[in-house]
C-alpha cells in the first residue's frame, strides 16, 4: 500500500521529497553519548555553592491557610532563605496564556488556600538538601494510607495552620449544584469557553433527528484513571547569575521556549534576561511541559544570588508531577439496522485536577476528533473541562485524543454486538473516507482506517466479506458527503446556569434559544452550496498556497448571516466579513531594549563533568 | 557534620574523597568525584539508573553508604570504554537502537556486562531476569534485549580468536 499523500501545499518549496528512511536502520544522532553516559541532562552541570530548594506543600486535598510559621525554620542551619508567595513578582499565571487562551487561575506558590494534595505554599533554600527538607514539615512514617498521622506532621519546622475544607474529586460531583469550589477563578467548577458556555460544544447535523430515524439507541460509558508519564529523570532545573545581568537555567523541560516565556511572565522580567539550556531530557512523555520547576529555580536563583537546584523527588514526581487527566465519556449512537450509525452525541469530561494546565486546550483537540474517523451525518458534543481538588493533569502522550479513542472503539464493538454486526466490518461500512466532511468542518484527507482495519484483519485472521474487502478509503468519499449539513444550534449550558438550576450535561438538555444553521459547505461556494459560515471560505483562502490559489470565490452568497444570536460569535463574523482588508504582519512595537551580543558565563559553573 | 575520608578504585583510577556520613556513594560519586553516569532516578532503589558495579555486582549506588566503599574497587559507565573503542556493548546499543532518552542506559549498561563477566552465553530470560531491576519508560526493552544478546554474540567470537 504506497498510498500515502503529503499536503505539498504547506511549505511545499521548503521540502525535499527524497526521504528514504522508514524501513531502514539508523544511527540516533544523540545514542554516543547516551551509550558512554555522556549526554548532559540539567543535572549534568556541576556548580559551586549550589544551593538546594525544596517545597512546604499542603497535606490536604482542599484546605485554607490560616497562618504560616516559618521563624523556627529560618533559624534552622544552613537555611538561606524561605521563599513565600509575596517573593514572586506575578504569582498568578496560566499556561495557555501565552497563546491568549484562559484566564489566570495558579499561583506558582499559594497564599490564601490550596486546591490539590501537594501543592505548594513556600519554598525553603538551603546549603544541602537534606538542610532544606528539614526545613519543611517532615512527613510522617509509616503508610501513605495513614490519614490521621498525614495530618500531623511531626516536629514541623515550618507551621502551617491548615483549615480543611470540603473537596471534591469527581467530575460529576464537582458540576453537581452544591459542589465545593474548587478554584475560584472558575467558580463554576468548569472552564469557560469563549466567554459563553461551561462546555465545549460542537453541533453538526441535528442529532434528535438523527436519534429518531434510528432503529436501535446503543448508549454507553466509559472512565478513564489519570496515569503518571513516571520519566525517570524526575523534573526540575538549576539555575545560576551569569554576567551580563542574566540568568542560566538547565533544565529537563520539553518545552524550553514555553517555559522561558513563562518564567519571564511570572517573574516579571524581560525573557532576554533568561538564558535556558535544555533539549536532554531523560524521559518526559508530556510530563515535562508545565514550566514550574524553572521559575521556582530562577526565583530562587534571583533572591539569593547563588546557583539554586530546584529538584523534585520521586514521590513529588509521583504525587505532585501532573498527569495524564481522568476522563469520562457518555455517548448515545442511533444506529440504523445495517449496521449505518445515523447519529452521535457525547458527553466528555476532563479532569484537569485543581488549575486549567493544559486540559483546556485538550479538550478542543478531542472535540475536533469528534466522531472519531467516522463518518456520521449528525453528531453533537459538550465536553467540559472540569476542575475538581485532585492534581493538576497535563499533557501525555496524545492527550485529548487518547481517552475518547478508547471510549469510541470500545462503543463501536458495543454497537456491532447491537446490531448484529462483523465489528471490523461495522467499522468499514461506517469509516470516513477521502473527501468526507469531518463534524469540525474540516474536509478529510488521507484516510485509511479502511485500509488499516482490512490488514489488521489479515493479520489477525479475521474473516471480512468480499464486500468489506473491497472497500477503499479513496472511493465513495466527497460529493454529498462533503457538505455540512443544516445545523441545529442551541444554547444549553451557558457560565454558571448548570450549577445553578441543576442541569444534566447532555447535549441539547436545557433551556434557551433554538436554531439552525443553514446546510452548505466549508470552502468555496460550489454550485451545491456556498460556505455554512463567511469565515470558512477565509481559512480555505489562506490555506491554499498562492501558487495553487482558485480563482477569487464569489462571496459568500448566504444571506443573511446565519443567527447565532450573541454578541461575541457576531462581533467575530462581522470582523471576518472583511477578508480584502489585508493586516499587516507583526512587529513588535519597540526593539529589544535588554538584548545582549554575546551570551554571558556563570561565575558559579564548574563543568558539566570533572572526569 | 564530620566527614569521612574514603578511598576506592574507580575505572581504574585510585580515587579519595571525604563524604558526609548519611551520604550514599551515587551523590559522592555525581558531585564529590565528578563522575556524572550514574543517575538520580527514585533515590530509593527502585529504578536501577544509578546501577554501578561494586567488585563486580551490580549494586544501587542510592542505597550504598559512600563511606562503606573503602577499597572497593568500582565500574561506572564511563569506565566501559577503552579510550577512543567503545565496549561490545556500547556498540550493539547504539547499533540496536536500544537507548530513546538514555537516563536509564548506562545502568542497563552495567547490569549487561554484570551478566555477560558472569555469563557469556545468556539465554534471552537471562538477559530480562537481568535487567529486571532497571526501568525504562521510554519502553524500549526489545531493542535492549536484543542488544545485550548480540554483545554476547561479539564477545564470545572475540574471545575465541
Amino acid at each position: 500500500m504506497n498510498s500515502v499523500e503529503f499536503r505539498k501545499e504547506l511549505f511545499a518549496e521548503e521540502r525535499a521529497d527524497n526521504l528514504s528512511e522508514i524501513g531502514r536502520p539508523t544511527v540516533r544522532q544523540d545514542i554516543l553519548g547516551h551509550v558512554t553516559g555522556r549526554s548532559a541532562y540539567y543535572d549534568d552541570h556541576l556548580f559551586d555553592g549550589l544551593l538546594h530548594m525544596r517545597c512546604v506543600r499542603s497535606p490536604h486535598h482542599h484546605a485554607r491557610i490560616r497562618s504560616v510559621d516559618f521563624s523556627a525554620a529560618e533559624r534552622m542551619e544552613g537555611v538561606r532563605r524561605i521563599v513565600g508567595p509575596a517573593d514572586v513578582p506575578k504569582n498568578l499565571n496560566t499556561l495557555l496564556s501565552l497563546i491568549n487562551f484562559g484566564k489566570e487561575d495558579e499561583p506558582l506558590l499559594s497564599e490564601r488556600k490550596t486546591s490539590y494534595r501537594g501543592e505548594p505554599v513556600l519554598a525553603v533554600i538551603a546549603d544541602t538538601e537534606r538542610q532544606a527538607r528539614g526545613g519543611g514539615p517532615r512527613r510522617a512514617r509509616g503508610s501513605v494510607a495513614n490519614g490521621d498521622r498525614r495530618r500531623r506532621p511531626p516536629a514541623a519546622a515550618v507551621r502551617v495552620d491548615w483549615e480543611p475544607l470540603p473537596h471534591v474529586l469527581d467530575v460529576e460531583e464537582a458540576l453537581a449544584p452544591g459542589a465545593p469550589t474548587v478554584n475560584e477563578t472558575y467558580p463554576g467548577n468548569a472552564f469557560e469557553y469563549h466567554g459563553r458556555y461551561d462546555h465545549q460544544k460542537l453541533r453538526f447535523g441535528d442529532v434528535d433527528k438523527g436519534f429518531s430515524e434510528a432503529d436501535r439507541i446503543v448508549e454507553g460509558r466509559y472512565r478513564m484513571s489519570p496515569i503518571e508519564q513516571a520519566p525517570i529523570e524526575t523534573c526540575g532545573a538549576i539555575a545560576a547569575p551569569e554576567t551580563g545581568d542574566r540568568y542560566v537555567c538547565y533544565t529537563s523541560t520539553q518545552a524550553l521556549f514555553f517555559s522561558l516565556s513563562t518564567t519571564a511572565k511570572l517573574l516579571d522580567t524581560a525573557s532576554s534576561r533568561l538564558h535556558f539550556v535544555g533539549g536532554t531530557v531523560g524521559g518526559g512523555f508530556g510530563g515535562k511541559v508545565d514550566s514550574i520547576v524553572e521559575p521556582m529555580a530562577v526565583l530562587g536563583a534571583m533572591l539569593t544570588g547563588r546557583p539554586v537546584k530546584f529538584m523534585w523527588d520521586r514521590e513529588e514526581e509521583m504525587q505532585v508531577g501532573a498527569p495524564r487527566g481522568a476522563e469520562l465519556w457518555i455517548i448515545k449512537d442511533g444506529v440504523a439496522a445495517d449496521g449505518r450509525i445515523l447519529a452521535r452525541s457525547f458527553t466528555g469530561y476532563f479532569d484537569s485536577g485543581a488549575y486549567t494546565r493544559l486540559s483546556s486546550y485538550a479538550v478542543v483537540k478531542s472535540t475536533g476528533h469528534l466522531p472519531g474517523p467516522y463518518t456520521i451525518p449528525n453528531v453533537a458534543s459538550n465536553v467540559f473541562c472540569v476542575f475538581t481538588n485532585r492534581t493538576p493533569a497535563t499533557a501525555m502522550r496524545g492527550f485529548g485524543i487518547t481517552g475518547v479513542d478508547y471510549a469510541i472503539e470500545c462503543q463501536m464493538d458495543r454497537v456491532a454486538e447491537a446490531v448484529g454486526m462483523n465489528p471490523v466490518e461495522l467499522r468499514i461500512l461506517n469509516a470516513y473516507r477521502d473527501g468526507d466532511m469531518k463534524a469540525h468542518r474540516r474536509v478529510a484527507k488521507n484516510t485509511a482506517l479502511i485500509e488499516c482495519c482490512q490488514v489488521a484483519a489479515q493479520k489477525a485472521g479475521w474473516q471480512l466479506s468480499p464486500d468489506a474487502l473491497r472497500q477503499s478509503s479513496k472511493e465513495g468519499g466527497g460529493g454529498r458527503r462533503s457538505a455540512i449539513p443544516e445545523t441545529a444550534t442551541d444554547q444549553v449550558g451557558r457560565i454558571g446556569e448548570r450549577r445553578r438550576s441543576q442541569l444534566p450535561a447532555e447535549p441539547l438538555a436545557g433551556p434557551g434559544p433554538r436554531g439552525r444553521v443553514p446546510a452548505g459547505t466549508a470552502g468555496p461556494a460550489t454550485e451545491a452550496a456556498p460556505p455554512q459560515r463567511p469565515d470558512m471560505a477565509m481559512d480555505w483562502e489562506r490555506e491554499k498556497s498562492p501558487a495553487a490559489a482558485l480563482p477569487e470565490p464569489a462571496r459568500p452568497s448566504i444571506s443573511p448571516p446565519p443567527r447565532i444570536p450573541a454578541s461575541g460569535i457576531s462581533a467575530a463574523s462581522a470582523s471576518a466579513a472583511s477578508p480584502q482588508a489585508a493586516e499587516a504582519p507583526y512587529a513588535p512595537k519597540a526593539p529589544f531594549s535588554r538584548g545582549v551580543s554575546k551570551p554571558g558565563v556563570s561565575r558559579f559553573l564548574s563543568g558539566t563533568r570533572r572526569r | 557534620m564530620p566527614k569521612t575520608p574514603v578511598s576506592f578504585n574507580l575505572n581504574g583510577v585510585e580515587t579519595s574523597l571525604f563524604v558526609d556520613g548519611g551520604q550514599n556513594l551515587l551523590d559522592a560519586l555525581r558531585r564529590g568525584v565528578g563522575d556524572l553516569t550514574p543517575k538520580f532516578g527514585c533515590n530509593q532503589g527502585t529504578c536501577g539508573a544509578c546501577t554501578v558495579l561494586i567488585n563486580g555486582r551490580p549494586l544501587l549506588s542510592c542505597l550504598v553508604l559512600a563511606s562503606s566503599a573503602e577499597g572497593d574497587s568500582i565500574v561506572t559507565a564511563a569506565g566501559l570504554a577503552d579510550g577512543p573503542n567503545l565496549h561490545p556493548l556500547q556498540r550493539a546499543f547504539m547499533d540496536g537502537f536500544a537507548a530513546q532518552c538514555g537516563y536509564c542506559t548506562p545502568g542497563m549498561l552495567l547490569a549487561a556486562k554484570a551478566l555477560l563477566d558472569r555469563n557469556p552465553n545468556p539465554a534471552r530470560e537471562d538477559v530480562a531476569e537481568a535487567i529486571s531491576g532497571n526501568l525504562c519508560r521510554c519502553t524500549g526493552y526489545a531493542p535492549i534485549i536484543e542488544a545485550i544478546l548480540a554483545a554476547a554474540e561479539v564477545m564470545r567470537r572475540s574471545s575465541r580468536t
